[in-house]
């Protein structure tokens, strides 16, 4: 060989072929009646071995108030905060000097998940969820609108928090 | 004659469709029992347990488009599906699949066509089948199409000699090439069938008939690692199909070829009555049984095999066709020429079986010899040149 490559030969005397393959195939053999690890996606979601993690972040959710009303009060740092910047917020006043937002949308496409929003969220009103089946029609279904984020019922992410890394 | 006209023709079809079914059959449980091998559930949707999988995989490889290359040769790129398919069905023709089935108008055997020569026929049609996979890797005008064609034909010329060989000691055995009295042969008793008196052959037989049909561990022809998909790479929808069903139905001929010669055929194991006149259709029913159960186990160990081993590389795979497989197959010929020379003409003894055992003990011994002295890191080689080469 023209590099210096260390050739370790095999002892000949451990190896075999005919052997081995037969050694492979009582492998392969009790796998057959092994129990299986496939979970059968549409209709079983999650398994004693495996679920989704609480700290999943996916598509968002605005927890509203008693009322029914967003909890948002357009404070304005989740899109300063946004890394992608697909948070659009357009700030309203009602007359008791409220703050809410008249335009809420977050742009689904453009989300990289952060999660930041949530994390600086005053109000605790956006969340990102514990949520992954978002198939859509067309692309601009992707943009939801404040009616859509409020609508949302699916469990929100819990952040990772510093004082407690494992989540227990 | 109009009966035999009309049996022949009515043999042919139900052997051809029987043979279909089990290939869509096969292409199923092969993906169930890979999947289950590796703890998976495999395709169960379609159907009951996937039943109708091969149906929907049909109906989408019909409904496919069909591509042409522009540099290909159009006659032999259409051509060589077929050339590849019909000699994986003609060698069913031969194979002995049940006691005779007596009709009201005589006693029909149940084989399509009971040739005097029917195992020289089998050896012919089968190196026909090479003739499809060279030329659809020809005609596709593709550098790794013609690989796979090129390694196609290098393997399975090589491992034919070695497929014959090993058959020509059951030869010896029947004395006769007719494939139902070769099965009659081993009816006299378990110890008969052939693969006790004949294991290393046997043996060498399998390992051939993986060669022949291109399957794990000796599929080099399509290796996807090195040559995407090799001499099918570009053929599409119904064309691919019928690659994929000759190879399926090669699969299915060779089982029940090594069910035929080495396990006694339709033979029912541990009984008589099953063996000789009065013939009836019960008969005729169990003996199919037991020959389809046996075809059905060859086919099991074909995706056992398949997903259990590595693929060879090319220079392990010559090596273990002309270095080990041959001088193997030769030389066991000629001891076990030496031994039924000694046992029938020395001792004077008919072939029965206190013979066969004998044969077997011999076996027994150089199974020992072969698997636990000589495969020792020789059989295959090791991935590494010797140094200083």
């Amino acid at each position: 060989m023209a590099i210096g490559v260390k050739v370790l030969r095999r002892p000949t005397s451990e190896t075999s072929y005919v052997r081995a393959t037969l050694q492979g195939m009582g492998l392969t053999l009790q796998h057959l009646f092994r129990p299986k690890v496939t979970m059968q996606y549409p209709e079983e979601k999650s398994s004693p071995d495996w679920s989704i993690s609480d700290r999943w972040r996916g598509t968002h959710r605005m927890l509203t108030d008693e009322q029914g009303r967003a909890k948002c009060v357009a404070c304005g740092l989740c899109p300063q905060i946004c890394p992608a910047n697909c948070i659009n917020l357009v700030p309203g006043e009602d007359e008791q000097g409220n703050r809410y937002p008249l335009i809420y949308e977050i742009d689904e496409f453009r989300c990289v998940f952060c999660g930041y929003c949530q994390e600086v969220c005053p109000e605790e009103a956006i969340h990102v969820g514990v949520h992954y089946e978002n198939a859509e029609f067309s692309r601009d279904r992707f943009v939801y609108d404040l009616e859509r984020l409020c609508a949302q019922t699916h469990p929100v992410s819990t952040l990772w928090d510093p004082a407690d890394p494992k989540g227990e | 004659m109009t009966f035999f006209l009309i049996a022949s023709i009515v043999k042919i079809l139900v052997v051809f469709t029987i043979l279909m079914v089990g290939v869509a059959g096969l292409t199923l449980v092969e993906r169930r029992v890979c999947a289950w091998m590796q703890d998976r559930l495999g395709p169960n949707r379609v159907g009951p347990q996937g039943l109708l999988q091969p149906a929907a995989d049909g109906l989408k490889n019909l409904l496919k488009e069909e591509t042409l290359p522009a540099a290909a040769d159009r006659v032999l790129f259409m051509l060589a599906p077929a050339v590849a398919f019909v000699p994986a069905l003609l060698a069913a023709a031969v194979i002995p699949f049940g006691s005779p089935l007596p009709t009201p108008w005589g006693v029909v055997p149940l084989v399509v066509a009971d040739l005097p020569i029917g195992f020289l026929y089998i050896i012919a049609i089968g190196s026909l089948g090479v003739y499809g996979i060279v030329l659809a890797g020809w005609s596709s005008n593709n550098k790794y199409s013609l690989l796979g064609g090129l390694r196609a034909s290098a393997q399975m010329i090589s491992y034919e000699i070695a497929l014959g060989m090993s058959t020509v000691a059951v030869l010896l055995l029947s004395g006769n090439v007719s494939l139902s009295d070769i099965v009659a042969g081993q009816q006299r008793s378990l110890a008969t069938w052939n693969v006790f008196p004949l294991s290393i052959a046997y043996f060498i037989f399998v390992v051939s008939a993986f060669a022949e049909t291109n399957r794990l561990p000796f599929d080099l022809p399509e290796a996807e690692g090195e040559l995407i998909a090799g001499y099918h790479t570009e053929y599409s929808a119904m064309k691919f199909s019928m690659f994929y069903i000759a190879e399926y139905a090669n699969m299915v001929t060779a089982s029940a070829l090594m069910a035929t010669l080495f396990f006694g055929g339709w033979d029912i194991p541990f009984t008589h009555w099953d063996n000789g006149p009065p013939w009836t259709v019960w008969k005729s029913l169990a003996t199919l049984g037991a020959f389809t159960l046996k075809t059905w186990f060859f086919l099991f160990l074909y995706i056992w095999v398949r997903w259990t081993l590595p693929r060879f590389r090319y220079d392990q795979l010559m090596a273990l066709g002309w270095k080990v497989m041959l001088p193997l197959a030769l030389g066991y010929l000629a001891l076990l020429a030496t031994a039924i020379w000694f046992l029938h003409v020395r001792l004077g003894w008919v072939y029965d079986s206190r013979f066969a055992l004998a044969l077997f003990a011999g076996n027994v011994a150089l199974g020992i010899l072969l698997f636990f002295v000589v495969d020792r890191g020789r059989l295959i080689g090791g991935s590494v040149a010797e140094a200083g080469s």
